[in-house]
């Protein structure tokens, strides 16, 4: 038992290190670390400055793109990347719909998309939420009839994340509505200027855009584009969700941005002192911070596989990630907004152009302290609600 | 990086766990209790047999020379045995003391004697209104002639009833709160001059509160000024010790209580069909497995050299473990119902042990007023 990396895997880390810190932009890492918003055309430049080094795709299969790296060394470039505030590569094509064709679609299809999907040269959006069906995502109703050679979508997405920069869409419908919940859903791919299918904006609680509901009226796809078997969406579905299991942790950027807070409370002062000086205010800081260190041991522990005698069974370490690492993110941006202190309260709709939401008042910190507090919200919701993980780990680690 | 163990470190976990579970069971532990010391001899001359009582030391001495895994093995295993005997009074303070402090003679002559099990220490510091601040010592010890005589008060003493020789903190100069001027001197516990109040604790172990009026000190243990930074370090790895030993106990009071939903029927079904139930069992696993991972850090960061990193890391540590612990317990309690507040059911002993676990060494919030003032953890 011990912390010590080899010097091949410290050598990585430092490349990790070197390459997200010197070779991307520090305007795009610091909006990052403040919780501004990106442009379109940030998000790109950053994914393609990735892949043209093949790390946009490392956990794809060597073949199409991956790296074939070890567990230490993806440990390596989540937590350097996360902590330099190099957005990660667009999770829809990196670690949704890219790992499903390469690992369930044909030849055909993997040649038509996998290499602009690592380039982002599609941007792809996930279209499986609906207005019934969030948490219990079987229940989801949008339907795809096949008609001669083509597939004819009707309903309705939502939570859709980035739709108004997108190309393409993946898509979970019911083809088969006579089929048990699970069993009759197939996984189908649209391009988004596709006639019949219609985005509006969904504004969320800290004033920015990034999620939307999109509508499908009669949109007609070829047969060919359904990933696999038809009536196996299900299984590619949770197959796309069980891809990450560490990096979601976002262990990195909540170091990253406790560094930050613990930077703000030194400029920032109350009375004579400053904030950081506060014992209060420093201790619910450490607070957060061991919170972290041990959800950091919990992390390394997932990553050496300390468990791997017994490999049928789920580690239960694993399982916590979301859980730990979504309250830590949440109980952040409230020390963040703590620090700024009154100048929180001046609200400015996110410019979707400059993808700031600075508002003109206050330190040019203030503005993104709020919306990072009720945009963060969102983490103990998307990607299987806390609710649903903990009825995972009941019934999957204790057995009820 | 990694945290598995070495074959012999799985050795070690191999017959100290079937150790537990065969010969130390709650009936077994029960009856113990009401034996003349409060704990068995014959479990303790078990313990020497099985090498546990030198684990620590250097084979010269008649140990096993562990480091902090091996101590981790251990301390786990007992926590879920809840173990009675003097193994953290004796092994990691008293026979850490020697090692970190004493001299090669004090070592040959004592630590060999601790490892057969025919000697029994015990760690004489914490004072009236000292509380956790290991710097606040108003014991005198005085220079007589060639030795030194002790003067002052101890109190809650882990184990000091049964010692047979104690290890005291004593101010040789300086003011109260001073870091220099504190010695370590090693005081037979018949000697004239020495009288002690034994009691039960909470936890069914045992403490005594321990005077000194003119006792004579056997032996000062290294400098009769300089004692801090060793009993600092012995200390920040007995914390590192119950750390293990609070996710053994966490271990079990969560096993126990998952077991209980799966069997107590209330309205025609298992009480673990309900899900607001099996969410809070849930969340006692986060807590436990988060305790799990500091008791590992600590483990791992209790022998560093950097007295600032291991310092912070221990302290860190043990917030982790007194939060979690306090959360686990608590709440093994109320998942259980009534059931669980009654003496004869075994969650409640689960409880209170992981109680004083909290409080011993300092309590989660004095740690962390420790853990903040040495700025960032990252």
């Amino acid at each position: 038992m011990d912390l010590n990396f080899t010097p091949e895997e410290i050598a990585f880390r430092d490349e990790c290190r070197r390459f997200f810190r010197q070779e991307f932009p520090e305007a795009i890492r610091r909006k990052v670390l403040e919780g501004q918003h990106l442009t379109r055309e940030e998000i790109v430049t950053s994914h393609r400055l990735l892949n043209a080094r093949g790390w946009a795709t490392p956990n794809w299969p060597k073949e199409w793109g991956g790296q074939d790296w070890s567990p230490v060394q993806l440990y390596f470039y989540q937590d350097e990347m996360q902590q330099a505030g190099v957005p990660s590569p667009l999770g829809f094509n990196t670690s949704m719909v890219g790992p499903v064709i390469a690992q369930f679609g044909n030849l055909a299809t993997k040649e038509r998309f996998l290499a602009k999907t690592a380039n982002l040269d599609i941007w792809w959006c996930q279209g499986f939420s609906e207005p019934g069906a969030g948490s219990d995502l079987a229940g989801l109703r949008t339907r795809a009839e096949r008609r001669g050679d083509t597939w004819v979508i009707n309903g309705q997405k939502t939570w859709t994340t980035l739709a108004q920069h997108a190309d393409w869409i993946f898509v979970l419908c019911r083809t088969d509505p006579a089929a048990k919940k699970q069993e009759g859903i197939s996984f189908i791919l649209a391009p988004m200027d596709t006639p019949g299918i219609t985005r509006r904006p969904i504004q969320t609680i800290d004033g920015g855009h990034e999620v939307n509901e999109i509508f499908f009226d009669d949109v007609v796809v070829p047969a060919e584009n359904l990933v696999g078997e038809v009536n196996k969406g299900w299984d590619y579905a949770k197959f796309l969700l069980g891809n990450e299991r560490t990096g979601i942790a976002r262990v990195g950027f909540s170091k990253a941005r406790l560094k930050r807070i613990r930077e703000l409370a030194s400029l920032e002062h109350v009375g004579s002192h400053r904030i950081i000086d506060d014992p209060k205010f420093r201790e619910k800081l450490s607070a957060v911070e061991i919170e972290l260190k041990a959800l950091e041991m919990t992390q390394l522990r997932v990553v050496a596989g300390d468990r791997k005698r017994d490999k049928g069974k789920p580690d239960p370490a694993s399982s916590i990630l979301k859980l730990k690492g979504s309250q830590i993110q949440q109980t952040s941006t409230e020390l963040l907004m703590e620090v700024v202190g009154p100048y929180v309260m001046p609200f400015a709709m996110s410019d979707e152009g400059s993808g700031r939401n600075e508002t003109g008042y206050g330190p040019d910190y203030a503005a993104g302290a709020a919306p990072a507090y009720f945009n963060t919200r969102k983490v103990s919701i998307y990607g299987g609600s806390n609710e649903i993980q903990r009825n995972i780990i009941a019934k999957a680690i204790l057995g009820f | 990086m990694d945290f598995d163990l070495t074959d012999d470190q799985r050795l070690l976990k191999d017959s100290v766990d079937r150790l537990i579970a065969d010969r130390y069971d709650f009936e077994q532990r029960k009856k113990a209790r009401t034996e003349k010391d409060g704990w068995s001899r014959a479990m303790w001359a078990q313990f020497a047999e099985l090498g546990l009582l030198g684990l620590p030391f250097a084979e010269e001495h008649g140990g096993f020379g562990g480091g902090p895994v091996e101590t981790m093995i251990v301390m786990e295993a007992f926590g879920r045995g809840l173990v009675l005997e003097p193994f953290l009074a004796t092994v990691i303070l008293g026979g850490g003391l020697v090692r970190r402090l004493g001299s090669a003679a004090q070592q040959d002559a004592l630590l060999p004697q601790v490892a057969a099990g025919k000697l029994l220490l015990a760690f004489a510091h914490v004072e009236r209104f000292s509380r956790y601040d290991l710097s606040d010592v108003q014991a005198t010890a005085t220079r007589a002639g060639d030795g030194w005589v002790l003067n002052g008060e101890k109190s809650v003493v882990l184990h000091g009833d049964c010692a047979d020789k104690l290890l005291v903190t004593a101010r040789t100069a300086g003011g109260r709160h001073d870091r220099a001027g504190i010695g370590l001197f090693l005081v037979d516990a018949a000697a004239a001059g020495v009288s002690r109040k034994g009691y039960a604790t909470q936890d069914g172990l045992r403490a005594a509160e321990v005077a000194f009026a003119n006792a004579p000190a056997e032996a000062v243990l290294g400098d009769p000024g300089g004692a801090l930074p060793g009993v600092e370090r012995v200390v920040d790895e007995a914390i590192a010790a119950i750390c293990a030993e609070a996710v053994g106990l966490m271990q079990c009071m969560h096993d126990i209580t998952v077991d209980y939903m799966k069997t107590r029927q209330q309205f025609g079904r298992a009480i673990g069909s309900f899900q607001v139930l099996q969410h809070r069992s849930v969340d006692m696993l986060v807590a436990l497995e988060q305790a799990r991972s500091m008791a590992m850090f600590a483990t791992m960061m209790a022998a560093d050299e950097d007295e600032t990193i291991r310092r912070r890391s221990v302290s860190a540590a043990k917030v982790q473990i007194g939060r979690s612990g306090r959360h686990v317990g608590q709440e093994a309690v109320q998942l259980h119902g009534g059931i669980a507040m009654t003496m004869e059911y075994k969650v409640g002993h689960y409880f209170k042990r992981m109680t004083m676990l909290e409080m011993l060494f300092g309590d989660a919030d004095t740690h962390q007023k420790i853990v903040s003032e040495m700025g960032s953890l990252f």
